[in-house]
Order: structure tokens, then C-alpha cells, then sequence
């Protein structure tokens, strides 16, 4: 009788100790969602109020009522082009290399170790990379080019890691099926494999990008002005050739140096602008986020195998 | 049978290999670019902290308790900013590491697959907010929050910059812990319940033991992002070199150091731009032991089964 009685005993406190683990679970996972929501909220409850159509067209002031960000949105522009022309060839280059070229040896090893240990690398040491390469060695100043070139190297593991896990998921068969039909390994990749990863890589490619645009530390360590109240030269000119190149040079600011700039004020009313920045900059990058996101979802249902 | 057309064949075979050997180089060049990046970092770091222990030796360095670069008598002990460095870390993993692990264990043993699907995009944005949102957030949500709790309080802090810099690292060590457990085979599971376990049970005494490895790896990792995250604690714990492990005080972290001095007009070739090559180099070793111990665990648990 009393050894039932324990036995019963023990299946309650058992499954007693299940249900509050599902307790603690929901928990954590509404503290997370709780935190997200407060953040939201919080800047929406501060920065409503600067977000009207001048505070996109105006630059950066002395007076926090007359701030805008133009300055800053138009430069973080100009570096996501820079970054993403350099990060998405390089990137996905290497990801075809690594996934349907490298044979397996120290060299492949050495690549790849590397590439796992520069996605941990902090972000501040690649602008301590910049400040000491971009800007003192080839001396090419803080200007867009090097903020640009920085980013892009602080995004290359995300577009790679995601690059080869895109072709990695491209079935054996269709590469036999190309071989079988004579084609060279390049035609194989360029005609049949990139095709079939172009989803998986511009989710990776967005995720990227997303990141970059929301980094500080490696622009504010190349020592980019924080305030500016001009924009770089158009790209675009109006007499030939038409084609400007001078932006590349121009000294810029970007959304998160602003941010961090109006943060660091003691006076109450640019702390109002930091949180309107803010919001901007968030809605920004949970956008490409949320189309990242949604492009892979897209991918997972559509393609059987 | 004619000469010319084997002899146009053969010349265009050639032109074709010659065109894949063309591009199979051009592709491990951009591989190497991850190679040349990693050893650009730490040619400059190296390069430029010679420099400054040839003013500064290694021993001072080490075991100074001050760290005044910029004063007429200057000390540099890097423990003052490591202090920083290591009270917000610790803060943060204390948030981190049980949110992160409980969270991980609900989604892979517990949830349901239509709460999993919507929690991991969630989780996901979460990941994605860029810091200096997060630094905001900190200094004028969270700090105020904890005032009224802590009234003595100062405005710049490491308790509020480490909470939320765990929160940031939440869904960071969630992923890599999740990823780990759902690499345990289900045999084992059901090997558990056949004798009568629990949910519970089984991800307590089966599943976290086997996949125990790739907790560990998601731990370290979560370390080496703590130790290496900047905007937070630049914008929140404050900017004072501050030799203390109380959570409750100001101090400046070696990220945060970094950003301050990059943030002002210090000359090229000056003492105070050696220093923070030197703490860069001290970072950048740092998250070096994590990263290469997170990936050598990660790569047991890929093994493993």
C-alpha cells in the first residue's frame, strides 16, 4: 500500500516539476518579448513627437527643434552601397569556393577556421583595423569609402556562412544532371547551383546588411564627424560623363553617430531627437529583417526536393 | 577527315579550361580575403602596440592599478578597464546564460511546433536591434527603473548596461543551445520515456547531458560577445577609468575606452593612440581563446552523432 502511495507521490511531484519548467519557459520567453515591446514603446513614447516630415529633411543643429537627420540617413545610405558592392561578390565568391571548389586540405581548413573566428571578432577591432590600415596606411580619410570598405568586412562571415549553407542545401543530382550534359564546373555553379541559392543568399546578404547599417563602434572609431551639415557630391551629374565619383571621398555622418551623438547630450530635448533616431533606425533594420525572414519561410515552403 | 575542325575543338577546350582555371583562382582570392583580414587585424594591432610597449613596459602594463594615458603623470593598468569589462560581462552572463538556456530547453523539448515558429522570429529581431538602440534603452529606461528601486544610484552604470547587454545576448546563446539539442537523436528520448521519464526528465538528464558540448560552445560564445560589446556600456556605464567589480559603480569598459579616445582629435603617431591599439590588442586575444574554444565544441557536437 505505501509503496504505491510513494510511487504516486513521486509521479505528482514529477509532474508538478514538468508544468512550472513550462511555467518558466513561457516566462522567459515573454520576458524577451516584454523587453522588445518596452524598448518599442519607450522610444515611440519619447520620439513621436520629433517625427514629422522636417526632422527627415532638416540637418543637424545647435537648436534640438530644428535638428533633422537629414545628413545622417543620406550617409548611412552611401555607406550600405559601398558595403554591399564589396560584401556581396566577395561573399559569395568565397561561399562558391569554399562549398564547389576547395579540395579538402590545410589551406581549405585555414579558410575556414578563419572565417569562424573573424564572425567573433568584436566589431571595434575592425575599426581599429580601419583607423590604422584605411585611414593612416593608404590614407584614405573618414570618409565613406573606408566606413563602407569596414562595414563590409564586418559582414563577410554572415554573407559567406549564409552563401554556403544556401548551396550547400542544392540536392547532388542537379550537379550530376549538369555534368552528365558536358557542362564545366563554372557552368555547373553559374547555370544550376546559383540559381537555386539566389533565396538563401539575399536572406543572408539582407541579414548583413541589416547589421551593418546598425553598427557604431567601427565608424565612430574611424573617427567619423558628427556633425555635418552638408551632403557627399551627387553620384549623378548632369554633363559628361555623367558619372561622379567624388561621394566615395566625402566625409559623412550616419544614423547610429547621430544617435549616439544626441544621446551623449545632457540637454533634455536632444534626447527626444536620440529616441526619434532611434525609432527610425530600428523600423529600418526590422524591416529588412522582417523581409529576410519572410523570404526564407517562402523558400522552405516552396521548394520539395 | 579535315585537320581544322579537331583542331577548333581543341583550341576551344583550352580557351574553356583556361577560362575555369581563370575563375577558380579569382574565387579563392575572394576566400582569402577572410585570411587577409584576420591577419591585417593583427598586423596592425601588433604593429602599433610595439610601440607603445617600447614607452610602456608589459609589467606596468599588467599591474598599474591607474590607467591615466592622458594625464601629465601617466599610468596605464589595463586591469582598471578590464574591471569594467569583466563586472559588465558578468552581469550580463548572470541575465544571459539562464534565460538564454531556459528558453533553448522550452523551445526544443516543450513547445509546440506553432509556438517554436512564431517565437524564433521573434527571437530574431530581437537579435537584430542594433546596439546603440540597446545603449538608449539602457540609460534612459532601464537605469531609471532601477532608481526607483536604488534610489543612491548614479546615472551611468554598469548594473543597467549589463542587464540589457544580457538581454541582447539572449536570443544569441537561445539559438546556438537550441541548435544543440535538436542535434541530440531522438532515440534517446524515447529511450527516456519508455522508462517513464518526464518531459522534464528527459531534457534534464538526457538531452542537456548530450548535447552538453554545444551549451558550452553557446556559453562561450555568448562570453566573447559580451567581452567584446561596446555601444551599451559607452552609452550607459559611462566614460571614467574606474578600478572597481561593484556593479552599482561607474566605469569604462575597454571597448568603451576605445570609442572615447576615437571620438576625440587625437594625433597620429601620439602615445594616447598607441593605448588604444594596445587595449584593442588585449580585446582582440580575449575573444580569440573564446571564439576558438566556442568552435572547437561546437565542432564535437557536430560530430558526435
Amino acid at each position: 500500500m505505501s509503496v504505491s502511495e510513494g510511487l504516486r507521490a513521486t509521479i505528482t511531484r514529477a509532474k508538478r516539476n514538468d508544468l512550472i519548467f513550462v511555467g518558466l519557459g513561457i516566462a522567459a520567453l515573454l520576458f524577451a518579448a516584454s523587453t522588445f515591446v518596452a524598448l518599442f514603446l519607450d522610444m515611440v513614447g519619447d520620439g513621436m513627437s520629433r517625427l514629422n516630415p522636417g526632422f527627415f529633411t532638416e540637418f543637424a543643429s545647435r537648436r534640438a527643434e530644428r535638428a533633422g537627420i537629414l545628413a545622417a540617413w543620406v550617409g548611412t545610405f552611401a555607406v550600405m552601397i559601398v558595403t554591399a558592392l564589396v560584401a556581396v561578390p566577395i561573399g559569395v565568391a568565397s561561399g562558391i569556393y569554399l562549398e564547389e571548389y576547395a579540395p579538402k586540405n590545410k589551406m581549405t581548413a585555414l579558410i575556414e577556421i578563419n572565417i569562424n573566428n573573424l564572425a567573433g571578432v568584436p566589431s571595434i577591432v575592425y575599426g581599429l583595423l580601419a583607423l590604422g590600415l584605411f585611414v593612416h596606411t593608404f590614407g584614405l580619410g573618414a570618409s565613406v569609402q573606408t566606413a563602407g570598405l569596414t562595414l563590409a568586412l564586418l559582414i563577410l562571415p554572415v554573407v559567406i556562412v549564409a552563401t554556403r549553407e544556401a548551396i550547400r542545401a542544392v540536392p547532388g543530382s542537379i550537379r550530376e544532371a549538369a555534368y552528365a550534359l558536358g557542362a564545366t564546373r563554372w557552368q555547373m555553379v553559374s547555370d544550376h547551383v546559383l540559381p537555386y541559392s539566389m533565396p538563401g543568399i539575399l536572406t543572408g546578404v539582407i541579414i548583413g546588411l541589416s547589421r551593418a547599417i546598425g553598427e557604431t563602434a567601427p565608424i565612430v572609431t574611424i573617427g567619423a564627424v558628427t556633425f555635418i551639415a552638408f551632403l557627399p557630391p551627387a553620384p549623378v551629374t548632369s554633363s559628361p560623363p555623367f558619372l561622379n565619383f567624388d561621394w566615395l571621398s566625402s566625409p559623412f555622418t550616419a544614423m547610429p553617430i547621430q544617435i549616439f551623438n544626441w544621446t551623449s547630450r545632457p540637454e533634455e530635448a536632444f534626447q527626444a531627437n536620440a529616441s526619434a533616431a532611434a525609432l527610425v533606425l530600428v523600423v529600418m533594420t526590422l524591416l529588412m529583417n522582417a523581409i529576410a525572414i519572410w523570404l526564407r519561410y517562402r523558400l522552405r515552403r516552396n521548394l520539395n526536393w | 577527315m579535315s585537320q581544322a575542325p579537331i583542331a577548333g575543338r581543341l583550341a576551344y577546350r583550352r580557351s574553356r579550361h583556361i577560362r575555369e582555371q581563370i575563375i577558380e583562382w579569382l574565387l579563392l582570392s575572394s576566400a582569402l580575403v577572410a585570411v587577409a583580414t584576420t591577419v591585417g587585424i593583427v598586423f596592425i594591432l601588433v604593429k602599433e602596440s610595439l610601440v607603445f610597449f617600447g614607452q610602456v613596459s608589459i609589467i606596468d602594463f599588467l599591474t598599474d592599478s591607474q590607467w591615466t594615458p592622458l594625464f601629465s603623470d601617466p599610468h596605464f593598468g589595463i586591469w582598471v578597464l578590464l574591471s569594467g569589462t569583466l563586472t559588465s560581462s558578468a552581469i550580463a552572463l548572470c541575465v544571459a546564460i539562464p534565460v538564454g538556456t531556459t528558453l533553448a530547453i522550452y523551445l526544443s523539448e516543450f513547445a509546440s511546433a506553432r509556438v517554436r515558429e512564431t517565437a524564433k522570429p521573434i527571437l530574431e529581431l530581437l537579435a537584430g536591434i542594433p546596439t546603440i538602440v540597446f545603449g538608449y534603452f539602457a540609460l534612459f529606461f532601464v537605469t531609471p527603473l532601477l532608481k526607483i528601486i536604488y534610489p543612491e544610484l548614479p546615472g551611468f552604470n554598469l548594473l543597467s548596461a549589463g542587464l540589457v547587454m544580457g538581454v541582447m545576448i539572449v536570443p544569441y546563446i537561445s539559438s546556438i543551445s537550441e541548435d544543440a539539442m535538436r542535434a541530440v537523436p531522438m532515440s534517446l528520448r524515447e529511450g527516456a520515456y519508455a522508462m517513464g521519464a518526464t518531459r522534464l526528465q528527459v531534457a534534464l538528464n538526457v538531452v542537456v547531458p548530450a548535447a552538453f558540448s554545444g551549451l558550452a560552445a553557446a556559453y562561450i560564445l555568448g562570453i566573447s560577445r559580451a567581452v567584446g560589446e561596446t555601444m551599451i556600456v559607452a552609452v550607459a556605464a559611462g566614460m571614467q577609468p574606474n578600478l572597481t567589480f561593484n556593479p552599482t559603480d561607474q566605469a569604462a569598459t575597454i571597448t568603451a575606452y576605445i570609442v572615447q579616445v576615437a571620438k576625440g582629435d587625437l594625433p597620429h603617431g601620439s602615445v594616447g593612440y598607441q593605448t588604444i591599439f594596445a587595449a584593442g590588442l588585449t580585446l582582440f586575444l580575449l575573444t580569440l581563446v573564446f571564439n576558438l574554444m566556442g568552435y572547437f565544441l561546437r565542432k564535437r557536437f557536430r560530430e558526435e552523432y
